[in-house]
C-alpha cells in the first residue's frame, strides 16, 4: 500500500511536471533536447525519426495526447510498448521528448502532396 | 567447394588392377625396419625415391574413359520432371552431374544457375516456386554444401513450398581418394536436414534413382507441399552405366496427385456455420497457391459478403487489396471465424503480453461462443522436433485439406443454403464493409504524408514513389512487407496471383535477396517486371546472388530499405534495457550497421549491378527509381539504395 502511494505521489509529480508545459512557464522544456533524447533513448526505433508511426509504434509528431496521458502511457503502457520508468527516463527529459513531439509540423493532407494523390489513380 | 583435378578411373577398372597394384604398395612389417637400422636415420633419398616422387606419373596402360556415365541417365531423369532450371554452387561431390547436365543435357532444362552459395541456391529455388507453382533444381554437396543450405532448407520447409535437391555424395569408401572426398562424405546425408523436409531417399542403383526421383517431385508437389531431398551417389553418377542395363532402364512416369479436399460433411457443416453467421470473418494465411486460389475465395467473400483479413502476418496474395471486402472485419465481433491454411491460428485469434516472459498473459480475442472452422493441410505433415506448427488451437470445425482445392465445394455449399433473408443480410453487411474499406484507404493515404519529406526516407514515401513509377508495368513484388509497416499492401493495387509472395517460412534471414531473383527468373518469361525491397540486414548474408542475378541477366528491380540496423532486435535489446531499468540508449550495440555504413551501389556495381544511391534526400527517390527500372526492362538486374527510416 505504501508503495502504491508512492507511486501515485510520483506520478502526480511528473503530471505537474508536464503540464506546466502547456502553460510555457519560465522552466519550459526543450524541445531540442527532447529531440536529440527521442533519437538516443530510442523512441524513433518503433515511432519514427519524424515521429510518424508505424508498425511498431503510434505516430506521436504533434500529437493530441495531452501531457499527463503521454507520461501515463510511457510509464505504464498498455500494448506492445515497454514500460520506461523514471529510473532510464526521468520526469525532466520526458517532458523534453513531449515537447519536443508537440513541436513536429501536422502532415499535409494527403491530397495536397501530388505523389500521394496519385497513389489510387490507374 | 575444392576442385581435384583427378584421373577418371572406373570402379571396375579399379578393381580389375587391384591386384597389381597391391604388389607394388606392400612395404615390409614396419619391425622388420626398425632391427635393420636401430636408430632414426636421416640419409639422402635415393634417385629412385627422388625421380618416383618428382618425377611424371607412370604411364597408364589405356586412358580412362567413359562411355555412358550414369549421370547421363539421372538427366533424363531430371529432364523429364520438367525442371527448367538447375541452381548450385559447384561441388566435386555432383561433378559427374554437373557434366552431364551442360554436354548430354545441352545445359537447358534445366539450365545450370552458378550461384555463390547454397543458402542461395535453395532461396532461389524458393522464391521461384512461389511464382513458378513448380521447383527449381538444387544440387549441393552432401555435408558441407547441406549445412549451408539447411537455413534455406527450413525455411521451403515452413513455408510448404516445394523445393528439389539432389545431393552429391561418395558413400563407397573405396572411391574417395582424399581427405577432401572423405569429409565430404556422409553414411546418412540428409539426416541434417529430415526434420524438415518432406521426403529424401539414397538410391542405390540408377532404376532406384529413377523412381525415387519422380516419387520425390509427386510428393513434393502434394499439398501440404514442401522440400525433397535425393542422393545421387558418385559412384552412380560417374560409372558408366553397365551394358546389359542400358535397355533396361526407363523412366517412370509422373503423375501429380490431385491436392486433398476436405471432408463434404465437414465442409456442409462449415456452410451452415458461415450462412448463419451474422459477422462471419475470413483469415487467409498461405491459402492461394495458384490464380485459381484467389479466385476462388474472392468467390467465397463475395457470396458471404466476408471480409478477408490476412494480418499480422502476409504469406501469400490471397485476396485482392483494393477489394471492398479486403483488410476489413474485426475478430473481436466475429461471430465465426474461418481460418484457410493459417500457419498459427491460435496467434491469429489471441493476443499475448508482448515478448515472452514469466508469467506471459493470453487472452482470446474472439467473443465468448464465437465459432472457430479452420481448413488446413498443415494436419497432415506435421513433425516433431521443430516447433513451425504452433500453438495448439482450439477450435469447433477442423478440415484437413488443401483449402485451395476444398474452396470450390465450400462456395456451392454455402449458395446453396443462402435464402433471401440472407442474401438482404449479406449484401447490407457488403455495403457497411465497403464503406469501411473506403474510410481505411483513406486514412492510409493520410498516415503515409506523415514524415513526407523526412530523412531517412519514411517506408510510406518510398512505397508510394515506388509505386507511382510501376502502377503501369505488369509488377510482382517478390518481398516481404512486415518490416514496411505493410504500406505497399496498404496503399498499392495488387489483384494478380503474382504480384506477392509472402515472406521467409521461417523467418531465417538471408531468404530475401535470393528469393527475389529466383523469383524474378520465374517472371522473365512471362515479361514481369519484377520488385524487391530489399533489407540491408538480409542482404549482407549471402550478397553473391547480386553477381548470380548479373551472370544470367535475371531482370530484377532491387530498392534498398536500408535502415542501417538489424532493427527487430534493436526494438527486442530496447524492451530488455526498459525491463531492467538500464542503459536504453545502447540498444544499437551489437544492432547497428554503421561505422562504416555500407555502400550497397558500390557493393552492386562490384557484382556487376547497375546501381544508385545512397539516396537521402526523398527528391532524389523517384527520379532514381525511373531510372533504374530502364535498365530492368533492358533485361538486367539494378539496385537503388534508399537511407530509410526504421519501419
Amino acid at each position: 500500500m505504501k508503495g502504491r502511494l508512492l507511486l501515485g505521489a510520483m506520478a502526480a509529480s511528473l503530471v505537474m511536471t508536464v503540464t506546466t508545459l502547456d502553460a510555457q512557464s519560465p522552466a519550459s522544456p526543450n524541445p531540442a533536447n527532447g529531440r536529440r533524447l527521442f533519437e538516443k533513448d530510442g523512441c524513433y526505433q518503433c515511432h519514427g525519426y519524424a515521429g510518424q508511426g508505424g508498425r511498431d509504434g503510434a505516430r506521436l509528431a504533434a500529437t493530441a495526447m495531452s501531457a499527463q496521458s503521454f507520461v501515463r502511457y510511457v510509464r505504464g503502457p498498455f500494448g506492445a510498448m515497454p514500460a520506461f520508468t523514471a529510473k532510464v527516463l526521468p520526469d525532466d527529459e520526458l517532458a523534453d521528448i513531449y515537447a519536443y513531439l508537440k513541436s513536429l509540423p501536422a502532415a499535409a493532407a494527403a491530397k495536397d502532396i501530388p505523389a500521394l494523390s496519385r497513389v489510387r489513380d490507374k | 567447394m575444392p576442385k581435384t583435378p583427378g584421373r577418371t578411373v572406373g570402379r571396375r577398372t579399379f578393381l580389375q588392377s587391384a591386384a597389381a597394384t597391391a604388389a607394388l604398395v606392400v612395404k615390409p612389417p614396419i619391425v622388420d625396419a626398425q632391427a635393420a637400422s636401430p636408430r632414426p636415420s636421416a640419409a639422402s633419398p635415393s634417385a629412385a625415391q627422388i625421380a618416383a616422387e618428382t618425377g611424371p606419373p607412370p604411364a597408364r596402360s589405356r586412358p580412362f574413359t567413359v562411355e555412358r556415365p550414369g549421370a547421363d541417365f539421372m538427366v533424363d531423369v531430371i529432364k523429364s520432371l520438367g525442371f527448367e532450371y538447375v541452381a548450385a554452387n559447384p561441388g566435386s561431390s555432383f561433378r559427374g552431374l554437373h557434366e552431364s547436365i551442360i554436354n548430354y543435357g545441352g545445359n537447358t532444362r534445366p539450365e545450370l544457375l552458378t550461384c555463390c552459395h547454397e543458402e542461395s541456391s535453395v532461396a532461389m529455388a524458393h522464391g521461384y516456386a512461389k511464382i513458378d507453382g513448380t521447383p527449381m533444381l538444387v544440387m549441393a554437396h552432401g555435408t558441407v554444401g547441406l549445412q549451408h543450405a539447411s537455413m534455406a532448407i527450413y525455411n521451403a520447409w515452413a513455408d510448404r513450398v516445394p523445393v528439389y535437391i539432389l545431393l552429391g555424395n561418395i558413400l563407397d569408401v573405396a572411391y574417395r581418394r582424399s581427405v577432401v572426398e572423405w569429409t565430404h562424405s556422409v553414411q546418412d546425408a540428409v539426416a541434417m536436414v529430415r526434420d524438415y523436409t518432406k521426403w529424401d531417399d539414397a538410391p542405390v542403383s540408377l532404376t532406384h534413382f529413377a523412381a525415387s526421383a519422380v516419387r520425390a517431385y509427386k510428393t513434393a508437389m502434394t499439398p501440404a507441399m514442401g522440400p525433397v531431398v535425393i542422393v545421387a551417389d558418385a559412384v552412380l553418377q560417374e560409372e558408366p552405366i553397365p551394358e546389359a542395363e542400358r535397355h533396361a532402364l526407363r523412366v517412370p512416369k509422373l503423375t501429380i496427385a490431385a491436392p486433398p479436399a476436405g471432408d463434404s460433411s465437414a465442409i456442409a457443416e462449415a456452410a451452415r456455420l458461415l450462412v448463419a453467421a451474422e459477422n462471419p470473418v475470413i483469415v487467409a494465411g498461405r491459402c492461394a497457391r495458384t490464380p485459381e486460389g484467389l479466385r476462388h475465395l474472392v468467390a467465397l467473400a463475395e457470396t458471404l459478403q466476408a471480409p478477408v483479413n490476412d494480418r499480422p502476418f502476409r504469406f501469400r496474395m490471397n485476396f485482392p487489396t483494393r477489394h471492398p471486402l479486403y483488410g476489413g472485419g474485426n475478430i473481436a465481433e466475429a461471430d465465426v471465424v474461418l481460418g484457410l491454411e493459417v500457419p498459427d491460428f491460435w496467434n491469429a485469434t489471441h493476443a499475448q503480453t508482448p515478448v515472452n516472459r514469466t508469467g506471459m498473459e493470453a487472452r482470446a480475442t474472439t467473443k465468448a461462443g464465437a465459432k472457430l472452422v479452420t481448413i488446413s493441410s498443415s494436419d497432415l505433415l506435421t513433425k516433431s522436433n521443430y516447433q513451425d506448427f504452433g500453438a495448439y488451437a482450439e477450435v469447433d470445425l477442423a478440415i484437413s485439406g488443401d483449402a485451395e482445392a476444398t474452396l470450390p465445394a465450400l462456395v456451392e455449399a454455402c449458395k446453396r443454403l443462402i435464402t433471401s433473408d440472407r442474401a438482404r443480410v449479406f449484401h447490407e453487411r457488403g455495403a457497411r464493409l465497403a464503406d469501411a474499406s473506403r474510410r481505411s484507404a483513406e486514412e492510409a493515404l493520410n498516415q503515409a504524408a506523415w514524415g513526407w519529406d523526412a530523412s531517412p526516407i519514411t517506408t510510406a514515401r518510398l512505397s508510394v514513389d515506388l509505386w507511382n513509377e510501376i502502377k503501369r508495368e505488369d509488377w510482382s513484388l517478390v518481398s516481404d512487407v512486415t518490416f514496411l509497416s505493410f504500406w505497399p499492401t496498404r496503399l498499392w493495387d495488387f489483384d494478380r496471383h503474382y504480384q506477392y509472395i509472402g515472406g521467409q517460412g521461417a523467418y531465417g534471414i538471408g531468404y530475401g535477396a535470393p528469393a527475389a531473383v529466383g523469383a524474378a527468373l520465374a517472371n522473365k518469361k512471362h515479361g514481369r517486371l519484377t520488385v524487391n525491397i530489399q533489407c540491408d540486414g538480409d542482404l549482407n548474408y549471402a550478397p553473391g546472388v547480386l553477381w548470380t542475378a548479373a551472370h544470367h541477366h535475371i531482370p530484377l528491380l532491387t530498392i534498398m530499405h536500408n535502415n542501417r540496423a538489424y532493427h527487430q532486435e534493436r526494438m527486442y535489446v530496447q524492451d530488455m534495457a526498459a525491463r531492467a531499468e538500464r542503459g536504453i540508449d545502447r540498444a544499437n550495440i551489437g544492432t547497428a550497421i554503421t561505422d562504416p555504413n555500407i555502400d550497397y551501389a558500390m557493393l552492386a556495381k562490384a557484382y556487376g549491378v547497375y546501381s544508385a544511391g545512397p539516396i537521402e534526400n526523398p527528391k532524389d527517390l523517384a527520379p532514381a527509381i525511373r531510372k533504374a527500372i530502364e535498365v530492368v526492362k533492358r533485361g538486367e538486374p539494378a539496385l537503388v539504395d534508399v537511407v530509410t527510416q526504421p519501419r
